[in-house]
C-alpha cells in the first residue's frame, strides 16, 4: 500500500518549482470532495463534516504560524472561541427577539450590558469575530515578540492565556452564559438556523470560507513574506540582522492568524449551536496543534487533512468504541511524533514513514554516541531556544 | 499601510553616500565602555576605522572583540561614551535591524544561514530588506534576480543556486552568509572570524573574495587565524583587556613588547590558536602568534 503512494509522491516531492498540476491536484480534488459530500452524506454526518471544516480552518490558521514561521500558540482555542462568542453574541440576541437573553434574566441582570447591545447588528458582530480575536492576539504578540520571547516560552505563555480567558468566560455568568456558554439560537439572518436548508447552505459558507483561508495562506507562504516566515523559523537572529524587525512580522502573522481562528469560530457556532469555555481551554488548544502534527507541519494541506482525519476518527471511534478511544487518538499522536514525523503529507512526500526514533536518538546522542544533528531531524515538537545567537537547529528542520 | 519596514530618509544608499559626512572615518568610537555587572568588557576604548579600509581584530579570548562588534551593530549597548557611524550616526540610539538599513552588515561567528530555504531563496530574503510590506508579497523583480546572480558568483555558489542551504558545506554556508551580506551593499562589514572551520583551499578563496569585496566598503574582520591575518592584514588592531594594545602594520605589531607581554602573559589569558591550523610549533611556543612570528624571522634570516 505504501509502495502504492508512489505515483502520488512524484506530486509531492519537495521541490522549489511545483508543476502546476501537482501543486493544485490534491486540494481541487478535496475541494470537489467537499462539495459533492451532502449528495451522499446524512444530515447528520454533514453537519460533522461541516464542523471538521471549520476546524480544518481553525488548524490552517495554526500552521501558518506553527508549521511556517515556527510559533506553536497553545492558545489558539482562545481565538476560535472569541470569533465564536462574537457571532453567538448576536444570534442569542435575534433568538431573544428585543428580550434579555434568558441566561442574563437567570443571572439576575435586568438590563442589557452595553458591550452586547452593538451586537445586535449583524453588520457589527460579523466584522468583531476577525477583529476582537485579532486585537488581542495583536496586542499580547506585539508585547511578547518585542521582548524577545520567542519557542517554548512562548508556548507557555500562549497556553497561560487559555487558561486565562476559559476561567474568565465561566466566572462572567451573566455575561457569558458562564460553564454552559451561550445556546439555544432560533435563526441566523432571518432563517431558521436548524431547518436543513440553512444547514446545507452553511455548509457551503465553510466550504467557501475553507477555500478562501487555504488560497490565502498559499498566497503568503508561496511569496518572499511566506520565506520570510520561514527564514524566521530558520534563524530568528539572522532575520533580523539582515535589516527586519522580528518583532512587527510576528505579530502580523500572528494577528492573521488569530482572525482566521475567529473566523473559523464564528462558523463553528450556528452548525453546531453552542458556544462555551470548554471550546476556549488548555485541552482544545493543545488538540490543534495535534490535528497539525498529524496532518503535517508546514504543508498547507495537511492542516487541512489533519484536522478532517483526527476529528473523523474521533467521532468514529467513539461510537464504536466508547470507552477507549482516547488512547487510539493518543496512538495517533504518539505515532505522529516517533513514526511519521511529516505527518500525513509527509508520509506523501517520501518524508518518512521508517521511524526516526527521534527522541531514542537524543538519549544516544547524549551518550556519545551519535550526532545530535542527525538524530534530532524528527523532532516534532522541538522549538528553538530563546535568545540563541548561533543556529545550529538551521540544519534540523526540514523544509515546508 | 503599516510601516513594517520604517523609511527612514537614510534608508537609499545613494542618499547616504551623498550625505556631508562622506569624508572622515566610517566608524569612530570615543571612550567606548561596557560593563556586564561591574566587569568592564570594554574600557575607554578608542577605535576608529576609515572608510575603504579593511581592518583585523585580534587579541586573545576576552578581549572584548566580539563585544565591539555586538555594540557596532547594536546588540550590546554602551555603558559610557559612544560609536559614531558614518560621520553622524549615533549607533546606541538605534535598534538593530535600524542598523542594517543604515548599511552595516554582520556575519556571526557560526555561519548562520536559513537551512530549509534554497541558496537563492537566502540571498533573496537578505536583498529584499528595503521592501515594504506589500512589496514582500510579490516577487523580486528581473534586476534583483541579476544581482542575486553575480553575488552568487561572487561567493563561487553558483552552481548551489537552488540547493538548501542546510545542506551546505560548512565552508559554502560561511560563503552565502558573506554573500547575503554583500547582496544588501553595506557600507561597513563586520566579519566574525570568517575562515575558523575553512579548508586551506577554502581560505585561499575567502581570502580573495575579501580582496575584492573591499574595493567598494569598509571592513572589519576579527579574526584568530594569524596566517590568514598575515597573508591579508595592512593594518591590524590588537585588543587586550577591552583596550587597545596596538595598532599598525602586522610586522609592527608582532614586534610590539607590551602584545607579546599580553600574548605570552602571565599563565591567564589562554593563548591565540590559529584555528583549523595544524600548529607546527605547538609543542614549543605557547602562541600561535609568537611562534608564527618566530617562523617568519626564521624564514626572513
Amino acid at each position: 500500500m505504501i509502495r502504492g503512494l508512489g505515483v502520488l509522491r512524484t506530486f509531492f516531492q519537495p521541490g522549489l518549482r511545483k508543476p502546476w498540476l501537482a501543486q493544485w491536484a490534491f486540494p481541487a480534488l478535496a475541494l470537489l470532495a467537499l462539495l459533492l459530500a451532502p449528495a451522499v452524506l446524512s444530515g447528520f454526518r454533514m453537519g460533522l463534516l461541516g464542523k471538521f471544516m471549520t476546524f480544518a480552518i481553525l488548524a490552517l490558521s495554526l500552521n501558518l504560524i506553527w508549521g511556517y514561521a515556527g510559533m506553536l500558540s497553545l492558545g489558539h482555542g482562545v481565538f476560535f472561541g472569541l470569533g465564536g462568542y462574537s457571532f453567538a453574541m448576536y444570534l442569542k440576541l435575534e433568538a431573544a427577539g428585543g428580550k434579555l437573553p434568558d441566561f442574563m434574566f437567570w443571572s439576575g441582570l435586568r438590563e442589557l450590558p452595553f458591550f452586547w447591545e452593538p451586537f445586535r447588528h449583524p453588520w457589527f458582530a460579523l466584522p468583531m469575530i476577525f477583529i476582537i480575536p485579532a486585537a488581542l492576539a495583536g496586542g499580547l504578540g506585539y508585547l511578547v515578540f518585542r521582548s524577545r520571547i520567542t519557542g517554548v516560552y512562548f508556548a507557555l505563555i500562549t497556553q497561560a492565556l487559555a487558561l486565562i480567558v476559559s476561567i474568565l468566560f465561566v466566572g462572567q455568568q451573566p455575561y457569558t452564559g458562564g460553564t454552559n456558554g451561550i445556546t439555544n439560537f432560533s435563526a441566523i439572518f432571518g432563517f431558521p438556523i436548524s431547518r436543513p436548508g440553512t444547514q446545507l447552505a452553511l455548509y457551503y459558507v465553510t466550504v467557501a470560507a475553507l477555500a478562501l483561508t487555504y488560497l490565502l495562506c498559499h498566497w503568503i507562504i508561496s511569496s518572499r513574506l511566506g520565506r520570510l516566515l520561514v527564514a524566521m523559523r530558520d534563524d530568528e537572529n539572522r532575520v533580523r540582522f539582515s535589516g527586519y524587525n522580528p518583532a512587527i512580522l510576528k505579530t502580523l502573522v500572528f494577528t492573521l492568524s488569530a482572525g482566521l481562528a475567529g473566523i473559523a469560530g464564528a462558523l463553528f457556532v450556528p452548525q453546531v449551536g453552542i458556544v462555551s469555555p470548554s471550546m476556549m481551554g488548555i485541552v482544545p488548544s493543545v488538540e490543534i496543534a495535534i490535528w497539525v502534527a498529524v496532518g503535517g507541519r508546514g504543508v498547507l494541506m495537511g492542516a487541512v487533512l489533519g484536522a478532517i482525519v483526527v476529528n473523523g476518527a474521533k467521532s468514529l471511534l467513539s461510537e464504536s468504541f466508547p470507552d477507549i478511544w482516547q488512547y487510539f487518538l493518543g496512538a495517533l499522536f504518539v505515532g505522529a511524533v516517533l513514526v511519521f514525523p511529516g505527518g500525513i503529507m509527509g508520509l506523501f512526500r517520501g518524508e518518512g514513514w521508517r521511524p526516526r526514533w527521534g527522541w531514542l536518538g537524543q538519549v544516544r546522542a547524549a551518550l556519545g554516541r551519535k550526532k545530535l544533528a542527525d538524530s534530532q531531524q524528527g523532532g516534532m515538537l522541538k522549538v528553538p531556544a530563546p535568545g540563541s545567537t548561533s543556529s545550529p537547529r538551521a540544519e534540523k528542520t526540514r523544509s515546508p | 499601510m503599516i510601516s513594517i519596514f520604517p523609511k527612514k530618509p537614510s534608508s537609499s544608499p545613494s542618499a547616504v553616500r551623498a550625505s556631508p559626512a562622506g569624508s572622515g572615518p566610517i566608524l569612530s568610537a570615543e571612550k567606548l565602555t561596557v560593563s556586564f555587572d561591574g566587569f568592564t568588557v570594554l574600557d575607554a576604548l578608542d577605535f576608529s576605522l576609515d572608510r575603504g579600509e579593511m581592518r583585523f581584530l585580534i587579541g586573545p579570548n576576552g578581549a572584548g572583540k566580539t563585544t565591539l562588534i555586538d555594540v557596532i551593530t547594536g546588540k550590546t549597548k554602551p555603558s559610557r561614551g559612544r560609536v559614531i557611524f558614518d560621520g553622524w550616526i549615533d549607533l546606541a540610539r538605534r535598534q538593530e535591524h535600524d542598523l542594517v538599513r543604515l548599511g552595516i552588515g554582520r556575519k556571526f561567528q557560526t555561519p548562520s544561514v536559513f537551512g530549509s530555504l534554497s541558496v537563492f531563496q537566502n540571498l533573496e530574503v537578505a536583498l529584499g530588506f528595503r521592501s515594504s510590506l506589500g512589496a514582500q508579497l510579490k516577487s523580486l523583480g528581473a534586476q534583483d534576480a541579476d544581482r542575486i546572480g553575480a553575488t552568487l558568483e561572487q561567493v563561487s555558489l553558483t552552481e548551489q543556486v537552488n540547493q538548501r542551504a542546510g545542506t551546505l558545506s560548512h565552508g559554502q554556508k560561511q560563503w552565502l552568509e558573506i554573500g547575503m551580506l554583500l547582496v544588501q551593499d553595506p557600507k561597513l562589514l563586520l566579519l566574525d572570524e570568517p575562515v575558523a572551520g575553512m579548508t586551506r583551499r577554502e581560505r585561499d578563496r575567502t581570502g580573495e573574495l575579501l580582496q575584492r569585496i573591499v574595493q567598494d566598503r569598509s571592513v572589519l574582520v576579527v579574526e584568530h587565524d594569524m596566517q590568514f591575518v598575515r597573508q591579508l592584514a595592512r593594518k591590524v588592531t590588537v585588543m587586550h583587556m577591552g583596550k587597545v594594545l596596538s595598532e599598525g602594520s602586522m610586522e609592527d605589531v608582532q614586534q610590539d613588547p607590551q602584545v607579546i607581554k599580553a600574548y605570552l602573559g602571565h599563565g591567564k589569558q589562554r593563548p591565540v590558536k590559529a584555528e583549523g591550523e595544524p600548529e607546527p610549533a605547538a609543542g614549543t611556543s605557547s602562541t600561535s602568534l609568537a611562534s608564527s612570528h618566530r617562523s617568519s624571522a626564521s624564514a626572513t634570516a
